[in-house]
């Protein structure tokens, strides 16, 4: 039970509490592109130990064989609030963005991963399909920078953090109009808070002393996310970016592909949404469904995100569509499970001896709505599939209970 | 029964005239085109079967023949081999015009939002015609929608039904024949748009209150006009014949004052509008059926209804359909008990209803993947939905829901040749619509820029570059 291994965890720090091995075999490889041949992978302490064939009848404790089904690195569910918004409209139970503060400032140390809950039901509604981790961020606020988020494991822990300080920057239109009635605020704050960077603190205007520790932490080693659509303003990211010498991802992208070109020459990668295909905004005229593979085509990363949270696990049916619209397999696999783990400096997730044992066996191709998720690992530990959804879904399936519902209590 | 008699008698006999008189009229009319031979096709017929192998031939504008059959020499001949046909597929919950892209304030036409009851307003008066979404919409197969009011309100006005073809005029894309919808909200909406006014309704029995009060009204106006109607049949034959007849006569035949709120809530009461509810509770969705009992009104379909599935044998027994999403949860407490498995369980019993529908403007795009979801759902929970019983899910089913089944939803000779030809089986996220017929007329072709319209506000977009 997963509340018994995380009392585990806290008890005995860092000590392995189930060293089980598993091994599964007969698995297709997605990751290995079109490869008909199947693998055996052995999973002992928590770690991938061998990706290699012939491995059928080792001795484990459990033994899985996937008769040729898909095998990949547990999914990447997109830059979410999971585990900071338990309900949309339940404004108390909602931690992911910063407004209204008192205090005027710029707040880049506003850390949302302060406010992470592991136990919110959404985080195994999101892992039983086959997710295992996601980019925790600060939602847009009422400031150009809203604060800083990272990855996070979706492993029921209470600091399954991972990976670099990320920063999430507004510089779209509906952020500019906000905040002073021009996008061109956004970047006169930016400018003004980089400068504060060289300001003694007895001198700040915008941020607090704190504020500009983590902001020139983050200059120095993290990522900056701007999230903006128009080919516009993600070409001014792309120069402040150059000019402040920070690593830059664009998040949105509707407009993306007019600037490639620009995108390709200066490294940074970019989310997106790939159903976005509509004029949503006067920022985006431009959408359109072959945004990724026009991107990538160009030798931009392309990442994807549903814009979702509670319905985070929509993004296999994100990157399924950018397929559908000429994007390469291999490319939105990559997109679903090393791309990011990579981009924002996370553990590897690869299916290679060495790597964390988050992986997922597939009932078909992952990126299709007709299959879903068999089984899931996460550290090694192979997940009971069960959510607050499942549990409602098997109180409700008999369709004449011989008790009341209230007594069916799934376990 | 009181309530049979009603309906026999207001429908039959005794009817408003003015909500009988076609105001804004459809001056929709298909385009003509020539006769269409589908061949070798997999054919979803809508209505649960499966044929393989099968043609499929249109001629003006109907569907003349599914399987043998004679061909005019002169029609179109489609090689469908390896390609899958359905029934245009039918949302019954958009708010593609009203709630327009780009999504700017003075477009944003889909509440109104200053009175729990505006059963007044009419969706059709906010449509945007040039709403980029009718096009992506059929891209994605779409021929028919309905377009609803938000649900702010308690009655939030009437929604109308649209074939999804290019028009400068919503009159233009009216389906022609088909009743109005009359959106109605449960739940939070409501009480938070007005509560937050420090207005009635602030709680849900505020809202049920508020309900039961405007449809008291409606009862007494229906009331009126039925007095009215027969005061002028019998005053007719009588009249003259003694002073207090005249007199009588002259009182009960003034017209009552015509009154557009309660003409649309007089409409529901007879059945000649469906009434589209939105409700995310299992308990809620049956308070408003005891409440449509009280007042002698179908509920046509729950629209949302994220717990439909923990009452899915009440809403089979009542004929009531579900109209939901395959995944949506969690964004507000009414949406906390969703599962994937709602469609496929509302689907279950014997004459359940089930409907996915949109909401979105992307959704409404990929009806298909949202029901393949569903369907993926039902059967891993271990039911057994093949792609021919999903498909009423999008197709006839939506069209029961809005009152055109006798015209679209199924591909049955007769019907109107609203058919979307697949690249594969339409169930996955790799399918695609190849060719879109409305009317028999061929609206959109993948690939084919002479066939992939084009709003007026997308037009000469984005040439800040020098072509």
């Amino acid at each position: 039970m997963r509340p018994l291994v995380l009392l585990a965890v806290l008890l005995l720090g860092n000590m392995t509490a189930l060293a089980e091995s598993i091994l599964i075999t007969n698995a297709t490889l997605l990751e290995r592109g079109a490869s008909v041949d199947t693998y055996d992978i052995l999973i002992a302490d928590g770690v991938i130990e061998q990706v290699t064939q012939g491995l059928a009848g080792a001795a484990v404790d459990i033994a899985i064989d996937a008769e040729g089904r898909p095998v990949t690195s547990a999914f990447f569910a997109g830059i979410t609030a999971l585990g900071l918004n338990e309900i949309g409209m339940v404004y108390d139970t909602v931690d992911s963005r910063l407004q209204d503060l008192y205090t005027g400032l710029i707040h880049p140390e506003f850390d949302v991963r302060d406010a992470f809950n592991p136990y919110s039901s959404a985080i195994p509604v999101t892992r039983v399909e086959g997710f295992g981790y996601t980019l925790l961020a600060a939602a847009p606020g009422d400031r150009p920078l809203s604060g800083q988020g990272s990855l996070v494991r979706l492993d029921g822990g209470f600091s399954s953090f991972e990976g670099k300080p990320v920063m999430f920057v507004n510089v779209d239109g509906a952020a500019g109009n906000k905040l002073g009635g021009s996008r061109g605020a956004s970047w006169m704050l930016l400018n003004a808070i980089f400068d504060e960077l060289a300001v003694p603190n007895k001198d700040l205007k915008l941020m607090t002393p704190q504020g500009k520790t983590a902001l020139a932490e983050a200059k120095k080693r993290g990522v900056f996310i701007f999230r903006a659509h128009r080919a516009s303003d993600i070409v001014r990211a792309l120069t402040f970016a150059a000019e402040q010498n920070i690593q830059a991802v664009i998040s949105g992208g509707q407009e993306a592909w007019m600037i490639r070109q620009q995108l390709a020459a200066a490294g940074v990668p970019v989310v997106i949404n790939a159903l976005d295909n509509l004029p949503g905004s006067f920022d985006a005229l431009g959408a359109r469904l072959d945004n990724a593979a026009l991107l990538h085509e160009a030798g931009v990363t392309v990442l994807f995100t549903s814009g979702e949270t509670h319905n985070a696990r929509k993004v296999r049916q994100v990157a399924g569509n950018s397929v559908a619209y000429g994007l390469p397999y291999d490319a939105a696999i990559a997109a679903m499970t090393t791309l990011p783990a990579r981009l924002f400096g996370g553990e590897e997730r690869t299916l290679a001896s060495g790597s964390r044992a988050d992986l997922v066996i597939w009932s078909g191709d992952p990126l299709d709505v007709s299959s879903a998720a068999d089984t899931v690992i996460i550290g090694g530990q192979i997940d009971n599939m069960q959510s607050r959804q499942t549990y409602l879904m098997q109180r409700y399936l008999p369709e004449e209970p011989d008790k009341a519902r209230a007594y069916i209590t799934p376990r | 029964m009181h309530i049979a008699f009603r309906f026999f008698a207001t429908l039959t006999l005794f009817a408003i005239p003015a909500a009988l008189a076609d105001v804004f009229p459809s001056t929709y009319a298909p385009v003509p085109a020539p006769p269409v031979l589908f061949q070798n096709a997999t054919v979803l017929t809508g209505d649960g079967s499966r044929l393989d192998n099968t043609n499929l031939y249109i001629r003006d504008g109907r569907i003349e023949w599914i399987g043998e059959g004679s061909a005019a020499p002169d029609a179109t001949v489609v090689n469908a081999k390896g390609k899958w046909i359905t029934p245009g597929l039918i949302d019954v919950h958009s708010h593609l015009g009203v709630y327009p892209s780009p999504g700017v304030a003075a477009h944003s036409d889909g509440n109104e939002a200053t009175a729990p009851v505006t059963a007044e307003v009419w969706a059709e008066h906010s449509v945007w015609p040039q709403d980029p979404g009718f096009t992506r919409a059929l891209a994605g197969g779409v021929t028919a929608m309905q377009i609803l009011p938000g649900s702010a309100n308690l009655f939030g006005g009437r929604g109308v039904t649209l074939k999804n073809v290019p028009s400068v005029s919503y009159q233009g894309m009216k389906f022609p024949g088909a009743p109005h919808g009359l959106k109605m909200a449960c739940g939070e909406n409501p009480k938070r748009v007005y509560g937050n006014r420090n207005q009635a309704p602030s709680t849900r029995m505020g809202n049920v209150a508020a309900y039961r009060s405007a449809w008291i009204k409606a009862q007494r106006y229906l009331d009126d006009w039925d007095r009215y109607e027969q005061a002028t049949v019998e005053g007719a034959s009588k009249s003259g014949e003694d002073a207090t007849s005249m007199a009588s006569a002259l009182l009960t035949t003034t017209p009552p004052k015509r009154d557009l709120e309660l003409e649309t809530l007089a409409g529901a009461l007879r059945g000649d509008i469906l009434v589209h509810m939105h409700c995310y509770r299992a308990d809620e969705m049956l308070t408003i059926l005891d409440m449509a009992k009280e007042f002698g009104y179908r509920v046509g379909t729950f629209h949302h209804g994220v717990e439909a599935y923990k009452i899915a044998e009440q809403l089979a027994d009542e004929g009531v359909c579900g109209a939901l999403w395959a995944d949506w949860w969690g964004f507000k407490i009414e949406a906390y008990d969703g599962i994937q498995e709602n469609i496929a369980l509302v689907d279950r019993p014997e004459g359940g209803c089930a409907i996915v529908h949109s909401d979105s403007d992307e959704g409404i795009q990929r009806l298909n993947q949202e029901a393949a979801k569903a369907m993926l759902r039902g059967n891993r929970a271990g039911l057994d939905i093949p792609p021919e019983r999903a498909i009423r899910w999008i197709t006839s089913n939506a069209a029961k829901s809005l009152g055109i089944d006798d015209q679209t939803g199924t591909l049955k000779p007769g019907l109107m040749a609203d058919v979307v030809v697949w690249n594969q089986n339409p169930f996955s996220v790799y399918a695609k619509a190849l060719q879109v017929y409305v009317d028999g007329s061929l609206t959109y072709e993948q690939g084919n820029p002479d066939l992939n319209p084009q709003s007026d506000f997308e037009l000469g977009q984005l040439m800040g570059v020098a072509q």
